[in-house]
Order: structure tokens, then C-alpha cells, then sequence
């Protein structure tokens, strides 16, 4: 991979805790992503990776701690509020509308851009028209760009799974986000699959400018895509660096391999 | 008519600037070019290629999918009197190397990053390499390689260049001659290196001309070019054929999409090898028995009725009245539904080629309205040698001679033909040209086959692939693989066949099953499987093959000639023949004499009688890595029948 940009911070996660009663999740995790980069959350089953993301996506409120995008903190924003933000992300287990087409599913990825209202687009009035036309035109670039167009009028249901998946970040895009979250996007997948979302995440990263926040277990698909990675264990942060500095962490292998003790 | 590429196109432009030349699916919309744009878009890539230094006579390689632009640098490349040469654009990067080389390519104009990396990998055994323009700039935003450019930059400045010099292409046009070389095409070749034909531009159009006269194709046709245009079927039909006529050319979306946009196209003049028309069928016959109680009865009563009377109409034969009455209901609840959902409704001819077809699959195309026909041709002679006419297609033949065709044979039985769309060489390979092209006039095309009595071809197999049974109970009779091996592909479930033989006692056969027909089939029967290796494994699967087996033993007895062939042992591979793995070619023909030394073990534990082997095969994946599939192969016996003509 060539020389790419990558800019000042534009996330900064700082000194984050994560309780559910007596449970921590999170234990005073600091990090920063920077503009246009490709950042990892990685860490073993249950190391507290899914809940980082929803702290950053304001689905949970972290009990300590500050997390700035752009500036502005958003540690007691609701998810709508993230999102106009222009933070996207996409689902472990997907959460796609299975009975609904491909096109209507990256449809409402453009919901927050839709300026018309709700009675102008029912009796589809001339400038509701238009701007569905207009919206319409953003989600056939995004087709394109994931080569789904042989799938536009399939039901998201009937697709296999790694396609599913693929929608899924599709309606990310649609939103036409500055940040992106990704959880667990290969998970499942196999390895032709696992290949193609590398391609299109790599693709997203240098067409878009996007900087994406990433979530894998796999660690050879992390090593190979990432500027920089953090690694969580137990909720608690042990590596943070370019994927060579945390291969070779003693305590990343440690968490990886396990040790006796 | 004497002309060329260039000069046609030209004359499109003139008289009929604002009529549709091409079109293309992007971003959901079908985008039309008119003659008068591609006239200019030529002329600016021209310009450019030409600012490049791009000389006369030289070689300029494509490889891509059907693209508008692509097609546009062909003409542009003609029209500076250079010669255009498209290379399958699924073929590995160090299968480009030899048809770089051969030519001393220093112009490559690719579709998009993956063959920008192709061309990029082989680089250093291509020094002469200079020059990779690349049509879709997607993820090559940082790619810094010398001599790596947008066809649209390349473009833009060759707009800025026929500016400035508005006489230049008129010029360079007038200075291309009918007889100078249009294009050239690596054939696959199932031995050695590829072989450039080298065609010129009257071979080329004298031959597109003459199909499209048989035909009477006109500027109204519709076509789909979904084919790789690096085949010569593809060039005739969506480029020679296409500025012959004046057509329209409608490039599908993406190769995932060519069903869709083939129903949304509706194509008027289709070409098809007999794989896809084989593909079609099955996804509708898939589909038909998932369907309900009604439509499936409904279905199957009218393709009763389809079969009795659809090609006696097709072929112009008088059918009684009530006949004509139940076809016309099939048609309006049945055929008609059905061509539209292929896609095939206003198809007025389709041609199949490059393999035979079989007769049911045949037939069932022309029962429901669709003008199938055969054709015979070879990158060799251009395409056209042998069309059926209108009202004689058959499945077994191929055709009667076209205009400009004379065809005799040889001693041995080998078809030679004489034809004005014969090739002018092999590129740098006079050798190999002495061999087809004899010193008057005659091409040997290394087929075996006859005229019939009514004057259509019928080809029997390759010359050299006609083997003889030697020793067993048919000691001596003749042995012809693709014949036995194209009787079984002709079963749904069968997809590949490698039949041995020659110089043996008895004929062995390895089997491809059909994953999605035998998948399907053991689905409906609660079968369940993990993955292609093991279904090709089941007991089941075996007893159906061996039906297949057998009944085609039972028709091969009925041949006087080939009753020898009849096949004794089979099994059924445990890994699908891939062309990747170098086990079929590019055209995805099986490489007989590869998978008889690959599978060594195989062979000889199918002619030592044993009833299963163990055998380990490396596969290639797509991203070029390497791994193994192992599997312990059920070898069986399969019934023979006595030679009718013994046996009264």
C-alpha cells in the first residue's frame, strides 16, 4: 500500500470505564484515531471490543470517562446525535430489514439526508420526487462500488450471508460518513469473502478519504489492513501501536496463546 | 464490399450520427452512445494513443470485460493502422507473458486495477512494457508506476491533439487498406504456447457480412456482448458484426448481471455456447420443480405438447389444426412466460458453437419458439464456414457451407476448407502456418467428420484425438473421446467428461458431476452433503451416474462405428476440473492428455479393475494460494451391451 494521508486526531477516547452493575466491562481505556486512517479493536472473545463501539456509537453511556470527536464531546449524546455527526456503523449480527430489497435497504441509509417531508414523499410530489431520484443516484454509486448490482431487487433475506454483509456496510455508506464503525465485519465469512471486504474496506478508506474504526478477532485480516491497533483484554487496554509493535507485545501474545501460570 | 474497421465507422457517423451504436448498464441506468460519439471518443483515443507514440503495425493489447471504451480503443488502434489484440481477461498474469512477448507489446490498455496488478506483476519479464492505461481508475489513486495512465487522461489530451490537427485521423484512416492487418487472436491451445491468428480486415468483415446476408441482420438487431472479446466469436459478433451491420452492442453491468440485462436488453440476434444455453435451462428447470402443484403440471403438459409440435413449426413443416391450437395456449401460458424470463422473447437467431450441443437441450429451445441453429467455424477461418439455414437445424450437424466456402476431405478424414476468411499466418510461426495452410489454399482444421446426404457437415471428434481400441473384445474399433464424452455431458447432471481409450482395451471414463443439478437432485431426496467432494462420493450419486453410463452404452451399441467406444469403468473425480488447476483450457475444453498424467493413479487403477482409490490433488484458489483435496475414489463398472449389428 502507498502513501495515504492520514490527519490530526479526530477521535479521542479517553480514560473510558464501562460498568453493568458489579460487571466491568471496561476498564480505563484511552485512544485516539486519526483522520483517514484504518484503526483495530482487537482482543479475544469478550475482551470488551463490541462494548468499546457502542460507547463510541452512544448506544451505551460510559460510566467514567470522555470520548471527542471533532471537538466535541459526545459522551451524552443519543445514537441519532452520533450519527448526524457522520459516524456510521455496521452490525455484528447484522441488523438489515430481511423482507426489504437491497436498493430499500441503502435507501434508508439516506434517511438523515432526506429534506422532504413525510406527506410530500407519500403522495411523491414533484420535489420529493427529485430528491429521491437524487438519493436514488448516491445508492447506485455505492451498488457499484460493492458490485452488488446483480442484487438490487433481491430480498436482503434471501442473499448468503456474506452478501448480507456487504449490504450491510452499504447502508453505512449511504450515510456518507466521516467515521466509520465496523463490527466484526468478516466474522463468518470465508476466506474469498474474508478477501473481498478487505478489498472494499481498503477501497472505502482511499476513495472516500473515510477513517474507519475496525473490531476483528482475526488477527492476519487485521495485521494486513490496519495503520494502528489497539488490543483489549478483560476490558482493560494491553497493546496500542502499528500492527508490527503489537505483534510483538510479550502481553498480546500472552492474551493471544495463552500462557501457563 | 472492400473496406475496413475505421472506414465504417466512419461512415455510421456520417449517416446516422444520433443513432444508438452502444450501450452500457451503469449505476442502474442503461447509458447510450450514438455512432457520432463513439466517431469522436476513437478519434480522441487515437489522438492520445498516438501522442504516445503508438506506431503502425504494432501491437496494442486489451484485456477486459465488454466495456464501450474498450471497444473504442480497438477502432482507435485500427484506425493509427495498429493492431489490437485482446487478451482473456481472466487468464493468470504469467499466461499474458507469452502473448506480450510474442508480439513485443508496449501498449497494454486494461479494464481496471486487477489487471493493472496483472500487468504490473509481470512487468519485469516484459521490459518492453512501457506504456498500461487503465479504463476504471477505482483503487489506483496510489499507484505510482511509470508509464501507468487513465484512458480518460490519454483521451482528454488526444481531444486537445484532434483539436489542433482536425486532418489527422481522416488521414490515418485513408492510409489503412482492407488487406492490412486488423487484429490478431491467441488461440488457446491445448499443447505448447498460444498461437496468434492473424486476421486482416477484409477476413474479418468479408466473413461478417456473409453470416449477417444468411441471416439478414440488419441496423435494427440488439445484441448482448457478454462473451470475453478476446474470443473470436465475440469480436464477430459484437465488433465485426456490429460494424457491418450497424447494430447496437449493449454491454451488460457486471458478468453477475447478464441474465438481468439480458431480460432487460432483449436481444434479437444471440450467440451462445452451448454451456450457457445448458445453464438457462437448468436454473428453469431448478425453478419449475420448486414451483407449485398447478404451474408444474401446467408446465410439463404443454412442454409435452411443445416437443410433438414446437420444431416441426420451427422447421416449416404442416401441423394439424388442433396441434397449432394447443400450441398457441402453450404459448401464451407457458413458452411465451417462459422465453421472456430467459430473456429470449424477441430473439429472431441464436446461434450455438464451439461444442456440441445436445439434442434435448436442443430441442427444447426450438419446441419453445426460440430460432436455435448451429454454426462451425474456428478463430482460424474467422467464424463463419458451415450455418444452418433457417428451417434445417439439427443437433447432430453443423450446417451446410456459407457463401464463400468450399470444403473437401482429406484422406484421413479431416475436414479442409477454402474460404476468403482464412487466416493470413500465425504471428511469427511459419511452421505452425505450413502445417493448417497448404500451398493452395486448402486449411486443415484437424477435425474428423462428413458431409451427410443432405448436405450438412457433421464432425465426429478432433483427428488427432481419434484413437483406436486395441485389444479386449472391440480390438481395432475406432475410438472417438469427445463424441462419448459429449453424450454424457449431454445428461443435466453431468458437467465434465475425460474419456480414455486409445491404445487401450476398453474405454474408461472420469466424471464431473454438475454441483447445482446433482446438488439440487440430492436435496429433493434428503441427502445431505458437506461440500462438493463428498456428494461426488455418495453411493447414490454413483447409481446415477452409472444410468447416465449406461444408457449412453446402450445408444453407442446402436453405432456401427462406435460401438467399440462403448465405456466399460468410471468414477467421478473428487475435485471439479478447473482451468486454474490447468485441467481445462481458457475456453474450458478438458485437457485429455494433463488429466490422464495428472490423475496417473486414477487411470490405472480404473483399467486395473480395482473398486476404489485414494488420491491427494493440489487446487489452486482464486487469490493464488495453494491447497489440498484429498478424497478415496469409488471406481465402478458399468454395463456394456452387445453391437446391435453383431447381435442380428
Amino acid at each position: 500500500m502507498a502513501h495515504k494521508k492520514v490527519g490530526d486526531v479526530i477521535l479521542d477516547v479517553k480514560n473510558i470505564s464501562l460498568r453493568f452493575g458489579g460487571v466491568k466491562a471496561l476498564t480505563d481505556i484511552s485512544f485516539n484515531v486519526k483522520e483517514h486512517e484504518i484503526r483495530s479493536i482487537i482482543g479475544p472473545n469478550g475482551a470488551g471490543k463490541s462494548s468499546m463501539l457502542n460507547c463510541i456509537n452512544g448506544v451505551y453511556k460510559p460510566s467514567e470517562g470522555s470520548i471527542t470527536f471533532r471537538g466535541q464531546t459526545f459522551s451524552h449524546m443519543s445514537s441519532r446525535q452520533v450519527a448526524e455527526m457522520g459516524v456510521a456503523r455496521t452490525f455484528q449480527n447484522l441488523a438489515l430489514f430481511k423482507g426489504m430489497s437491497v436498493i430499500d435497504n441503502l435507501m434508508t441509509g439516506r434517511n438523515l439526508h432526506i429534506r422532504s417531508n413525510l406527506l410530500l414523499q407519500a403522495l411523491r410530489l414533484g420535489p420529493a420526487q427529485r430528491e429521491e431520484e437524487a438519493h436514488r443516484e448516491k445508492v447506485e454509486h455505492i451498488i457499484d462500488f460493492l458490485e452488488i448490482q446483480a442484487y438490487r431487487k433481491t430480498p436482503v433475506g434471501q442473499l448468503p450471508y456474506g452478501l448480507q454483509k456487504r449490504v450491510d456496510l452499504g447502508r453505512a455508506l449511504a450515510m456518507e460518513p466521516q467515521v466509520l464503525l465496523l463490527d466484526e465485519p468478516m466474522a463468518g465469512m470465508n476466506v474469498e469473502e474474508k478477501q473481498d471486504m478487505c478489498r472494499f474496506i481498503l477501497d472505502v478508506n482511499d476513495e472516500f478519504g473515510t477513517t474507519i474504526v475496525l473490531i476483528e478477532h482475526d488477527m492476519g485480516v487485521v495485521m494486513d489492513i490496519s495503520d494502528r491497533v489497539v488490543v483489549l483484554d478483560y476490558g482493560k487496554k494491553i497493546g496500542d501501536g502499528a500492527p508490527d509493535e503489537v505483534r510483538n507485545n510479550e502481553d498480546v501474545i500472552r492474551a493471544y496463546l495463552g500462557t501457563s501460570h | 464490399m472492400r473496406t475496413t474497421f475505421p472506414r465504417l465507422l466512419q461512415q455510421h457517423a456520417a449517416r446516422r450520427p444520433n443513432a444508438p451504436a452502444m450501450r452500457e448498464k451503469e449505476y442502474g441506468i442503461w447509458q447510450t452512445t450514438t455512432w457520432l460519439q463513439m466517431a469522436e471518443r476513437v478519434a480522441h483515443i487515437a489522438g492520445g494513443l498516438h501522442q504516445l507514440g503508438l506506431q503502425r503495425g504494432e501491437h496494442l493489447i486489451i484485456v477486459g470485460a465488454n466495456r464501450p471504451s474498450l471497444y473504442a480503443t480497438m477502432l482507435a488502434t485500427q484506425t493509427l493502422g495498429a493492431i489490437p489484440v485482446a487478451l482473456y481477461q481472466d487468464a493468470a498474469a504469467p499466461e499474458c507473458v507469452f502473448p506480450i512477448n510474442n508480439a513485443e507489446v508496449r501498449f497494454a490498455v486494461v479494464e481496471d486495477q486487477e489487471q493493472v496488478d496483472k500487468m504490473l506483476e509481470i512487468r519485469e519479464q516484459c521490459p518492453q512494457l512501457a506504456h498500461i492505461l487503465f479504463d476504471d481508475p477505482r483503487g489506483l489513486r496510489n499507484y505510482d508506476e511509470p508509464g501507468l495512465a487513465g484512458l480518460a487522461e490519454i483521451e482528454a489530451a488526444g481531444a486537445i491533439f484532434a483539436r489542433e490537427h482536425p486532418d489527422f485521423v481522416q488521414e490515418e484512416i485513408v492510409k489503412c487498406q482492407p488487406d492490412d492487418v486488423a487484429a490478431m487472436f491467441f488461440t488457446s491451445g491445448t499443447t505448447g504456447n498460444p498461437k496468434g491468428v492473424v486476421h486482416t480486415h477484409f477476413t474479418l468483415l468479408n466473413r461478417a457480412e456473409v453470416g449477417a446476408r444468411f441471416d439478414r441482420l440488419d441496423s435494427r438487431e440488439e445484441v448482448l456482448a457478454y462473451l470475453p472479446p478476446a474470443w473470436i466469436g465475440q469480436n464477430i459478433f459484437s465488433y465485426s458484426q456490429w460494424l457491418a451491420c450497424g447494430y447496437v452492442v449493449n454491454c451488460p453491468e457486471s458478468s453477475s448481471t447478464v441474465t438481468i440485462d439480458l431480460k432487460e436488453i432483449g436481444p434479437t440476434y444471440y450467440f451462445a455456447p452451448p454451456r450457457v444455453f445448458e445453464g438457462l435451462l437448468t436454473s428453469v428447470m431448478i425453478r419449475m420443480e420448486d414451483a407449485g402443484a398447478i404451474k408444474h403440471k401446467m408446465f410439463h403438459h404443454f412442454m409435452k405438447i411443445a416437443e410433438r409440435v414446437g420444431p416441426a413449426l420451427m422447421d416449416g413443416k404442416r401441423v394439424g389444426l388442433l396441434d397449432r391450437l394447443s400450441y398457441g395456449m402453450g404459448k401464451l401460458l407457458v413458452y411465451g412466460p417462459l422465453r421472456n424470463t430467459l430473456g429470449l422473447s424477441r430473439v429472431r437467431v441464436a446461434y450455438t458453437a464451439g461444442e456440441a450441443i445436445g439434442p434435448d437441450l436442443f430441442r427444447f429451445y426450438r419446441s419453445i419458439g426460440i430460432n436455435l441453429k448451429q454454426l462451425y467455424g474456428s478463430t482460424e477461418t474467422a467464424v463463419f464456414v458451415c450455418l444452418q439455414p433457417d428451417h434445417e437445424a439439427r443437433a447432430d450437424t453443423v450446417g451446410v457451407p456459407c457463401e464463400g466456402v468450399e470444403i473437401k476431405l482429406s484422406d484421413s478424414g479431416e475436414i479442409l476448407v477454402k474460404s476468403p476468411g482464412l487466416l493470413k499466418e500465425y504471428y511469427k510461426n511459419e511452421k505452425a502456418t505450413r502445417e493448417v495452410l497448404s500451398d493452395d489454399g486448402w486449411y486443415h482444421t484437424s477435425d474428423a467428420g462428413f458431409i451427410d446426404a443432405s448436405g450438412h457437415l457433421k464432425i465426429i471428434d478432433r483427428v488427432k484425438d481419434v484413437g483406436r481400441i486395441q485389444g479386449g473384445e472391440h480390438d481395432g474399433a475406432m475410438f472417438a473421446p469427445k463424441y462419448v464424452e459429449n453424450k454424457l455431458k449431454f445428461f443435466s447432471h453431468i458437467k465434465e467428461v475425460v474419456a480414455f481409450g486409445d491404445g487401450r482395451d476398453r474405454v474408461c471414463v472420469m466424471i464431473n458431476i454438475d454441483f447445482d443439478a446433482v446438488g439440487n437432485w440430492a436435496e429433493r431426496r434428503n441427502l445431505p452433503y458437506a461440500g462438493y467432494t463428498d456428494l461426488a462420493q455418495k453411493p447414490q450419486v454413483y447409481e446415477l451416474i452409472r444410468e447416465c453410463v449406461e444408457k449412453v452404452n446402450s445408444d453407442l451399441s446402436r453405432d456401427e462405428l462406435l460401438a467399440g467406444s462403448q465405456i466399460s469403468r468410471f468414477l467421478v473425480l473428487h475435485k471439479e476440473l478447473d482451468a486454474d488447476d490447468g485441467e481445462l483450457t481458457r475456453t474450458n475444453k478438458v485437457r485429455r492428455g494433463f488429466i490422464g498424467e495428472k490423475y496417473a493413479v486414477l487411470l490405472d487403477s480404473l483399467y486395473a479393475g480395482k473398486p476404489e482409490q485414494y488420491i491427494e490433488t493440489q487446487v489452486k484458489f482464486e487469490d493464488g494460494r495453494t491447497g489440498k483435496v484429498s478424497a478415496t475414489l469409488r471406481l465402478m463398472d458399468a454395463k456394456t451391451f452387445a453391437s446391435v449389428k453383431q447381435a442380428a
